[in-house]
């Protein structure tokens, strides 16, 4: 079996690489499908918890005898809040609060894994850092011209990310993730006590709750906006490749 | 399967067998040290028991953070208080003076402490924050008794590793560890912004842990039981909290 194939492979010399390198390794297939359980896990639960207080503040502190900087305009699961709704939802925040944490463990845990790899193995140097001259400006403003008017991938995007993306994903990656982590622990009394600048460069435990919301919906969007897109591009064959790795096309 | 070469299956399998036995090892260490929370069982063990780790790896000795006087917020938020009942309406009749904390369990001399007696011992006052864990929060200056002095007082036993304490209302129960216990911080207090403290927030006694979430630091507190395990308490959770579905370690 195993030798047939290897008489396969060598009697196509030329596409040797593309059937033997999958799209995607088996490292990042399988961090990206535990990233995606545990985020959106993360999401549900963080919904949960906001119903509890759907209200939000700039600096240390802020409760219902303080104004809010806005209010979401949907119920809540605690009775003391001033919703505008005659009713109040059931309380969900024990078992969110147990399975947020859960799952922000394993979001950790394997997005250290991921970007170690994607240092160590050359994965972020191949596939997600733009090469210089596609950050120049008339390259940068033709790659956007090109996605706006979704012109179909050129026949190197097919099987690489192109610029925009690679952009996205390091946004997402390094900064989004990093944030949103960042912001969770800082709402922590006992993190405060032993980091107290990871609070006060934020402007404040409020504050670091506030930000925590708006980078949580940056990454709703991006999920909504990663699920269109890989719609477009062939739903089936692209989350086929993030499964079994896929041939490169 | 194509991919799947001799070598590739063997590092794969190795990977697993160290990954498994770290686990296994982790969670031995942790045992040992004490540093499964009583609520560590069950499907959100794993995260607890990290949590908690982090926590007391990182935070056993580092002090909430103080605030200066001008931080103070103006409007606090007391949440709600549910009726307290005929027994507190007694008390609260007699200026609370017949308001007993008792104290026992593993100790040297248990008993009870009027609140004059406890008033009597050094004080000490903070301004910290009071997070909820719905969300809101609000900064007080507290004043009370570290509840070390008090456990130094009563003579807890070395062997001790818990404190669990009660309210008068009876379905609110609570257990901090040792580190907890006997921080400088965790004060039984009696008073709040320069005045004794209003009954919404807790008066006559309140038990406040500044570097958890507000739900630890229990109002109305009648009692202290120091223990070396929390098995026998309740469903053996910890607290009334775990019980109702909340994490025992309100850290974060």
């Amino acid at each position: 079996m195993a030798d047939s194939l290897a008489v396969q492979i060598s009697a196509s010399a030329p596409t040797v690489d593309r059937i033997v390198r999958p799209r995607h390794g088996a490292l990042v297939r399988v961090t990206h499908w535990i990233t995606t359980l545990s985020f959106l896990a993360l999401l549900l639960t963080g919904v949960e918890i906001l119903m509890s207080h759907p209200r939000f503040y700039w600096g240390e502190t802020g409760n219902i005898n303080t104004a809010p900087l806005f209010q979401l305009p949907i119920p809540s699961s605690r009775d003391t809040v001033p919703t505008g709704y005659d009713y109040v939802l059931p309380d969900q925040n024990g078992w969110s609060r147990y399975l947020h944490f859960q799952s922000g463990w394993v979001l950790v845990w394997t997005g250290l894994v991921y970007v170690a790899f994607g240092f160590l193995s050359g994965h972020f140097r191949r596939s997600l850092f733009p090469a210089r001259a596609e950050l120049s400006p008339k390259a940068f403003s033709s790659a956007v011209a090109r996605h706006l008017i979704f012109r179909r991938s050129r026949e190197e995007e097919a099987s690489s990310y192109n610029m925009l993306q690679r952009l996205t994903y390091l946004l997402v990656i390094f900064i989004l993730f990093p944030v949103v982590v960042w912001t969770g622990l800082a709402m922590s009394p006992a993190i405060a006590s032993a980091i107290p600048q990871a609070v006060t460069v934020l402007g404040g435990q409020q504050s670091a709750r506030t930000i925590h919301f708006f980078v949580s919906v940056l990454l709703a969007i991006f999920l909504l906006v990663h699920i269109a897109m890989v719609c477009l591009a062939g739903f089936r064959k692209r989350v086929g490749a993030m499964i079994t790795g896929g041939a490169r096309d | 399967m194509r991919n799947l070469s001799r070598r590739r299956l063997i590092t794969t399998g190795l990977a697993a067998t160290a990954g498994a036995g770290g686990l296994a090892a982790a969670a031995k260490l942790a045992k040992q040290y004490g540093l499964i929370p009583p609520d560590g069982g069950g499907v959100y063990g794993p995260g607890e028991t990290l949590t908690y780790v982090a926590q007391r790896l990182l935070t056993r000795h580092s002090l909430a953070r103080e605030f200066s006087r001008t931080q103070i917020s103006k409007s606090p938020f007391a949440n709600e208080v549910v009726p307290l009942g005929e027994s507190f309406h007694r008390l609260q009749t007699g200026g609370f003076a017949n308001w007993r904390l008792a104290v026992d369990g593993m100790v040297a001399r248990p008993g009870s402490l009027l609140i004059d007696q406890i008033k009597s011992f050094p004080s000490r006052s903070q301004i910290t924050l009071v997070a909820c864990e719905e969300g809101w929060s609000y900064i007080a200056e507290w004043i009370g008794v570290p509840l070390a002095h008090i456990l130094d007082v009563v003579g807890a036993l070395p062997e001790a590793r818990y404190v669990v304490y009660r309210s008068i209302q009876s379905d609110w129960w609570e257990s901090i560890d040792m580190a907890d216990a006997l921080h400088p911080q965790t004060l039984v207090t009696y008073g709040m912004n320069g005045g004794d403290l209003p009954i919404p927030f807790g008066g006559p006694l309140r038990l406040r842990v500044p570097r958890q979430l507000g739900y630890k630091s229990v109002k109305y507190i009648t009692s202290l039981t120091v223990t070396d395990s929390l098995k026998r308490f309740g469903k053996g959770l910890g607290s009334a909290s775990p019980e109702g579905g909340y994490a025992w370690y309100a850290g974060i």
